[in-house]
């Protein structure tokens, strides 16, 4: 039985190899692509919808505000509410249908198809990676005048990115199975070549076998990789003294008149009750 | 001696029905080192958090050198960069290395070059005695060493005024010391300061000048000879008889 399956599968990868490679590559493509792209979606919609807003501002300001947490909040609702696949259907047929653009190439809707949607997860992972931000981290960069959008670029953010590493990958997992709806309207991924080649040559289980190993030999790969950059992410454990005497001559440039009392310790405050 | 920096003027802050701060006013003049004290609750907190933004005033005005910055006017994040503020939980960018924390202010808020605001940086870090840990991350150094980083973050912005609240109030008692030297020190080169503070000694030996909060309102100000040995009403009394048996 076993050696059967393998003569199959052999014979299926002599013949039709070269192509699945190609499925492979597309698949991997638009699954990265995607999932970055919609990574800085989600990152956009998080900054955007923590916009504060306080009740003096501006009449104007509050109401354009509202309206933007409110496509958001739309935005997130239709496409993480609806499958994937009819989505595409309706980017892909919906578009011309009302502006009169036809996708000569089946790439950029697929990427726009699985990015948008990746986008709405994303939104939500941000938003409450950012709630998880202890309200110090605000308050310390808003104490040496930083905006908004600084505020979420220099300091937020980058703890956020770090704090939702775990559903980044998720999302990159989910993205390198589910790109294999995208066949529905035409695009050529690893699922598709499944479809083209056990159509040809009547052979379903072997194909649908190397498939399986496939995907799983994807996900598992892109799991470990994920791993590294996480731990990458994290920093490293350990940090090195640095030698006072150097940097003391970098920072001379700074001479202070009189020395600085407080440099020798003094300990008139140690007896301090608590 | 006498140029006004800060001039608060007839604040009140209530949240929800609580009215924590009652029309308070007061000033801080150029070189001023102000204690504030008062029990826990008093709205010293709220006062310094107010006067940094950080909290929308209910009522009232703050200005800085005579032009108010609650108007809407002026740009707060500005004013902001202008007055320090130093966090009892220090508030480190935990992202950030130590170097780092105290140059991003400088580079993005106050558009230094980048070159500039490492040595100053630098300078700042010496002069608090974190020179050395300049490569560590926020979570990998002592609550006493946090502390003298975000005392170096502040300074390296080069503010008019440093706002402190409770800065020794989340260390262990070991770690105190090291804290109020490098402020006294502060103090020792003029730096305006307004300091929220528990701890006596600096109200007395290092300040000029010292308010008493209670309730929401300022119960008495002035030299601490006169509000800590002499105070004309009895709840300060009171007050200080708990602090200093
Ligand atoms: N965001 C808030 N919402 C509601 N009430 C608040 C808020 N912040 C402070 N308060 C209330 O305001 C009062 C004064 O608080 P504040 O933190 O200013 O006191 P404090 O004098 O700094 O006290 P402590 O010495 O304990 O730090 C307290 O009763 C507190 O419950
Ligand atoms: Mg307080």
């Amino acid at each position: 039985m076993l050696g059967q399956l393998f003569s199959d599968i052999g014979a299926i990868w002599a013949r039709y190899g070269t192509v699945y490679l190609s499925g492979i590559g597309n698949t991997l493509l638009l699954a990265t692509v995607a999932t970055l792209i919609g990574c800085l979606i989600g990152f956009v919609c998080g900054i955007l919808q923590t916009i504060p807003c306080a009740p003096g501002d501006p009449l104007l300001k509050r109401v354009l505000l509202t309206l933007l947490r409110g496509l958001i909040r739309a935005y997130v609702e239709v496409f993480r509410g609806t499958p994937m696949i009819l989505q595409a259907v309706f980017i892909y047929y919906g578009l011309p249908y009302f502006f009169g653009v036809t996708f000569k190439d089946i790439w950029t809707v697929s990427i726009l198809v699985v990015s948008i949607n990746t986008g709405a997860y994303m939104a939500e992972s941000v938003r409450g990676g950012i709630m998880s931000i202890d309200p110090g981290q605000f308050e310390g960069a808003k104490a040496i005048g930083m905006n908004h959008f600084q505020t979420m670029l220099y300091i937020i953010l980058p703890q956020t990115l770090r704090n939702i590493m775990p559903q980044i990958g998720n999302n990159y997992i989910i993205n390198v199975k589910d790109t294999s709806v995208m066949f529905i309207i035409g695009f050529q991924d690893f699922f598709a070549v499944h479809k083209m080649v056990s159509g040809a040559v009547f052979k379903y289980f072997p194909s649908a076998f190397l498939e399986m190993g496939g995907y799983l030999f994807l996900t598992l790969l892109a799991s470990f990789l994920l791993r590294k950059l996480e731990k990458k992410l994290q920093g490293s454990a350990n940090y090195e003294l640095v030698n006072t005497d150097q940097l003391v001559m970098t920072a001379g440039n700074y001479q202070y008149p009189g020395a600085a009392p407080y440099e020798e310790k003094s300990r008139d405050y140690q007896g301090e009750k608590p | 001696m006498s140029d006004t920096i800060l001039e608060v003027r007839h604040l009140s802050k209530t949240f929800g029905t609580h009215a924590v701060l009652k029309d308070v006013d007061f000033t801080v003049r150029k070189g001023d080192v102000t204690s504030v004290i008062g029990a826990s609750g008093s709205g010293k907190s709220t006062l310094l958090r107010c006067i940094n933004l950080l909290e929308t005033l209910t009522t009232g005005e703050i200005l800085f050198h005579g032009e108010s910055v609650t108007g809407g006017k002026i740009n707060q994040s500005a004013y902001r960069a202008r007055v320090g503020m130093v966090f009892q939980n220090f508030n480190l960018f935990s992202n950030l290395s130590v170097l780092e924390n105290c140059v991003i202010g400088q580079v993005k808020v106050n558009k230094a070059p980048r070159k500039e605001a490492r040595d100053r940086a630098l300078h700042y870090l010496n002069k608090v005695g974190m020179l050395p840990y300049i490569n560590a991350r926020p979570a990998q150094i002592s609550g006493g060493q946090k502390q003298r980083v975000a005392i170096a973050r502040a300074l390296a912005m080069e503010p008019e005024v440093l706002l402190f609240d409770e800065p020794t109030s989340a260390l262990d008692p070991e770690m105190v010391g090291e804290v109020l030297d490098v402020m006294k020190g502060l103090a020792a080169e003029k730096m305006t300061m307004l300091v929220v503070t528990h701890e006596m000694s600096f109200a007395r030996d290092v300040s000029t000048h010292v308010v008493y909060m209670a309730d929401g309102v300022i119960l008495e100000e002035g030299p601490p000879s006169q509000v800590l040995v002499r105070p004309r009403d009895p709840r300060t009394r009171e007050f200080l008889k708990r602090f200093l048996g």
